[in-house]
């Protein structure tokens, strides 16, 4: 049998790798979107696993929304980063210091 | 019963207020003579109902309670309440007659200002205020009479306002007062320190709790706190009653029209001083030290304002320094502990000191708006009216009997000559002094005015004529009590025990007691006829009377003596001339000082700390700091991940380590 | 080791090595490759948990769409990969560290914590007939309804956000611009023409 804990581990190794990601691709928007959807991706398993040990299929619902909201900001993001390169032609975080206090 | 009295006494300053409203928000719906019938019914209604209390008072119903509570405040509360007794029913008869009287003569004197109703108006304010401040049973109360008087006299000071002198003047008298009401107001805070109640009676009862305790004013100097506030509402008292050196204002308000001098200067505001010590007497009682502080100060304005009337050729201001001079005698009666004496002269003078001034607001219009009596003479013949009623107030001045002032002057020098407080001795001497030069200055104003050659020009001569009757009307009733009140009131209010529930005197400083005991059981009639015969073996008589012999000599027999006497002494007279000083002296050091201070304070406190540290330095820091910080800020989306990141796993150690 | 663990270990390295390549990789477009590897394996691992239909839906949604979008984007945009991956390993020591001090701290947490099958056993298997999206389903449209509709709004917020972005109007059409209509002024509108009046007859 698989514990819990197990899954818990997997999600936690997700997100470290991703919290890695930011820090390496820090000027690549993209590769940054794509490291925030891991990190939702580690969080979802870990309510998918609490789910199915403690029976209770409110951590799925959860897992419902968080996916909606997910793919609500992607959306979103890839929309501003359309708009951004068309203005600025890149999407270099490094050159988008405007608001530099 | 109780209530209907409670009625009454609302009614008395109301009906004041009310008139005043009436005249001075409608003045021009009303007119003239409206506003004129308004406040003197009004002022007419006061003082019978007055007299209806005081008779009440003398039935023996006496009256303390509150009216009614304005506020609470911290278990505080701000009330309006009286308290009527012999002491406050005296003042209110004294009070409401002499505004009476102030209210028909301006009907003539001010018949032609376009003022008129503002005029009415103010003096019927004027005696609103005065009767607050003596029906007050608290002192806060006291406290709104006493600044309502000082506003109203402000008012009244620069009624023309259009004269530059009269506005310098009514600055002057505000600002004086200021001072006095400071220290007054300090004085009212340190007796809710330390009693906890501003009530008459609470604060009575308990000062003799409080003796012992004292109260570091300086550090390492510890005072009485009894004596503290005795001198400080002293001050307020200096202020407001004109004692030296705070007196600067009063000879400068003779700018105001004359029936204000009447009303302000002689018989009411100046008074409220006097009345206020007589009322804290169970305060003042406790503390020698201020005892003989007031009598102190009372005797050098006694003497000195005295001295300075003697020079004056304004006829109204040397009628201003006589006043000047008898609150003096006043402070000094307050002083040697005999109270009953000085609210007996504060009653007389008021009714002679407010004839005198009529009457020579009455010369006044008869000269055409002339005041300088190097210009007058011989007026004798064409004011016969004025004339006989100005003796009779000159004589009650200079303490002839048996005219009112020699009753309750006589008081005050031999409750001074009993008093063995510290200062009594000087004080003596002062008072006995200025008897003299009452006499004199008095006899002085008499000759020049109405007697000898005239000295105006033919155009004036020709057009002299008595004063209306409306003028003339309160001068006859003024001179009535101007003769009779001093033999009528000395046995029953100084000698009987009238003020016996309202003044509070120590068995040791019972001077009036003193002198009682030689007109112990006697008729009212045989102490005055015996008081006037010892009056007449004793020094003061005689001394007035050579006063008025050496006018007559002056400025009747050898007219000129006194240039010759100028010459004589020359310093002298011009040091007097000049009011020793003291104006020069205010301007110089004590207006340019605050000036000059005020500019220091300008620039070190309000240029560069204020505006420099304070306010351009809250940003300069502002700015300080937001230029160390701005980098922080570097607008890159990463470096706020990565703090995110950071912040995460700094809270998530600390989730970790708790459990 | 039973045959439900070797899955399990197997697809959780599988997802382990996809999720770093797609931290690592040059090339975007392997990237998102990369991803919708790892989402196909933890799909796969919700399988083993029993929540069939947000598998499904990870599949569908994610993979379908949205890494399609992710997709999209990058081959439509001409980025300069070699510029943005300037100094790539710059921050890599204190990233590292970073995700190293949480992953550490969360393995002791759940590892010497009350997770392990002696405190938490798995549950029994589901019967035959049992429905993961009946269920799901019943306790949406029922207990959930007002969040549900919210999601739904949100996602049409998402829609007509991301279309109101990135539209390029045709310069042909004729719409209109508020600011100018403010801004406009008598004299732009209104010419005032001075002549002598003309007799009519």
């Amino acid at each position: 049998m698989i514990a819990l804990s197990d899954y818990l581990i997997l999600g936690a190794i997700l997100f470290s790798i991703s919290v890695t990601g930011i820090y390496l691709n820090r000027k690549n928007v993209i590769i940054l979107l794509m490291s925030i959807e891991l990190m939702l991706l580690s969080v979802n398993l870990n309510f998918i696993a609490f789910s199915y040990y403690l029976n209770d299929l409110a951590g799925q619902v959860f897992v419902f929304f968080i996916l909606t909201v997910a793919a609500a900001e992607s959306a979103i993001g890839l929309a501003i980063i359309i708009v951004l390169f068309r203005r600025r032609h890149t999407i270099n975080i490094e050159d988008l210091d405007s608001l530099k206090g | 019963m109780m209530d209907d009295m409670k009625l009454i006494y609302l009614a008395i300053p109301l009906v004041c207020l009310f008139a005043a409203l009436i005249a001075g928000v409608f003045g021009r719906q009303i007119g003239r003579v409206g506003a004129h019938s308004i406040t003197v019914a009004g002022v007419a209604v006061a003082f019978a109902l007055s007299l209806y209390v005081y008779l009440d008072v003398i039935a023996g119903n006496t009256f303390n309670g509150t009216i009614y509570i304005w506020g609470v405040s911290d278990n505080f509360p701000f009330e309006v309440g009286f308290l009527i007794d012999s002491l406050t029913a005296t003042m209110m008869v004294v009070v409401t007659f002499v505004s009476l009287m102030v209210h028909i003569y301006t009907i003539g004197y001010m018949r032609d200002d376009p003022g008129y109703q503002r005029f009415f108006s103010y003096i019927s304010l004027f005696t609103f205020a005065m009767l607050m401040l003596v029906m007050s049973n608290n002192f806060l109360q006291l406290f709104f009479g006493w600044e309502l008087v000082g506003l109203v006299s402000y008012l009244l000071i620069g009624f023309w306002y259009t004269r530059e002198t009269a506005i310098y003047a009514n600055m002057k008298a505000f600002l004086v007062n200021r001072i006095g009401d400071l220290a007054f107001l300090i004085g009212i805070a340190a007796i809710y320190a330390t009693f906890g109640t501003l009530d008459y009676s609470a604060v009575f009862a308990s000062v003799p709790e409080v003796l012992g305790q004292t109260i570091e004013i300086l550090p390492g100097s510890e005072w009485s706190i009894i004596t503290f506030i005795s001198i400080l509402l002293f001050i307020g008292a200096m202020g407001k009653s004109a004692q030296v050196p705070l007196h600067v204002w009063l000879p400068d308000s003779m700018e105001g029209p004359t029936p204000i001098s009447a009303l302000i200067h002689a018989a009411t505001m100046v008074t409220a001083g006097i009345f206020m010590v007589a009322r804290t007497s169970p305060i003042f009682e406790f503390s020698e030290t201020a005892l003989s502080v007031v009598m102190i100060i009372g005797a050098i304005t006694a003497f000195f304002m005295a001295l300075l009337g003697l020079v004056q050729n304004d006829i109204k201001r040397v009628i201003a320094y006589s006043t000047l001079s008898q609150l003096g005698y006043m402070t000094v009666g307050l002083g040697a502990s005999g109270y009953a004496a000085s609210i007996f002269h504060l009653g007389t003078h008021a009714f002679f000191k407010a004839l005198l001034f009529l009457a020579a607001g009455s010369v006044i219009i008869a000269m055409h708006h002339e005041q300088d009596m190097r210009k007058m003479g011989g007026l004798r013949k064409f004011l016969p009216w004025t004339y006989i009623t100005a003796a009779i107030g000159s004589l009650a001045l200079a303490g002839i009997p048996p005219f009112a002032g020699f009753f309750s002057k006589d008081m005050i020098i031999e409750s001074v000559h009993q008093s063995e407080l510290f200062g009594s001795g000087i004080a003596y001497a002062a008072v006995l002094s200025s008897v003299v030069l009452t006499a004199f200055y008095s006899f002085r104003l008499m000759f020049m005015t109405f007697h000898g050659r005239p000295r105006m020009d033919q155009h004036t001569l020709q057009h002299l004529k008595e004063s209306p009757m409306v003028i003339v009307l309160p001068l006859l009733l003024l001179a009535i009590p101007s003769v009779i009140a001093g033999a009528l009131f000395i046995n029953p209010m100084v000698f009987g025990d009238y003020f016996s529930g309202a003044i509070f005197v120590l068995p040791q400083h019972d001077v009036i007691g003193a002198i009682a005991e030689d007109y112990q059981g006697k008729s009212d009639l045989a102490v005055v006829f015996s008081f006037m015969f010892h009056g007449i073996l004793q020094p003061p008589f005689w001394l007035a009377i050579s006063g008025i012999f050496l006018a007559w000599l002056f400025y009747i027999r050898l007219p000129e003596l006194p240039g010759k006497a100028v010459a004589l002494v020359k310093p002298l007279y011009s040091l007097l001339m000049n009011k020793y000083y003291i104006d020069e002296f205010n301007q110089k050091f004590l207006a340019n000082g605050t000036v000059g201070v005020g500019r220091l304070l300008s620039k070190f406190g309000d240029t560069i700390f204020i505006d420099g540290w304070l306010v351009n330095g809250t940003a300069k820091v502002i700015g300080y700091f937001s230029r160390a910080l701005r980098p922080l800020q570097s607008g890159l989306v990463n470096h706020y991940a990565f703090a995110m990141i950071i912040g995460l796993l700094v809270l998530m150690t600390w989730f970790v380590r708790i459990n | 080791m039973t045959f439900e663990q070797l899955v399990f270990y197997f697809l959780a390295s599988v997802a382990v090595i996809a999720a770093g390549l797609v931290i690592t990789v040059r090339n975007p477009v392997r990237a998102a490759l990369f991803l919708i590897l790892t989402f196909f394996t933890v799909a796969v691992i919700w399988l083993l948990l029993e929540a069939e239909f947000l598998a499904i839906v990870l599949v569908l949604v994610y993979v379908g769409a949205v890494m399609v979008l992710f997709l999209f984007v990058v081959m439509m945009l001409d980025i300069d990969t070699d510029q943005l991956r300037e100094g790539f390993a710059e921050y890599l020591p204190i990233g590292a560290t970073v995700a190293v001090i949480i992953l550490l701290q969360l393995v002791i947490v759940f590892s010497f914590g009350p997770f392990d099958l002696e405190q938490m056993p798995a549950p029994a298997a589901a019967a035959v007939d049992y429905s993961n999206t009946h269920q799901l389903g019943l306790l949406l449209y029922t207990y959930y309804v007002y969040p549900f509709e919210l999601a739904a709004v949100l996602l049409l917020l998402a829609m007509v956000a991301a279309i109101a972005l990135s539209l390029r109007g045709r310069l042909s059409a004729k719409r209109q611009r508020p600011d100018a209509q403010v801004r406009v002024r008598k004299e732009d509108r209104l010419r005032i023409v001075k002549m002598n009046a003309e007799k009519q007859d």
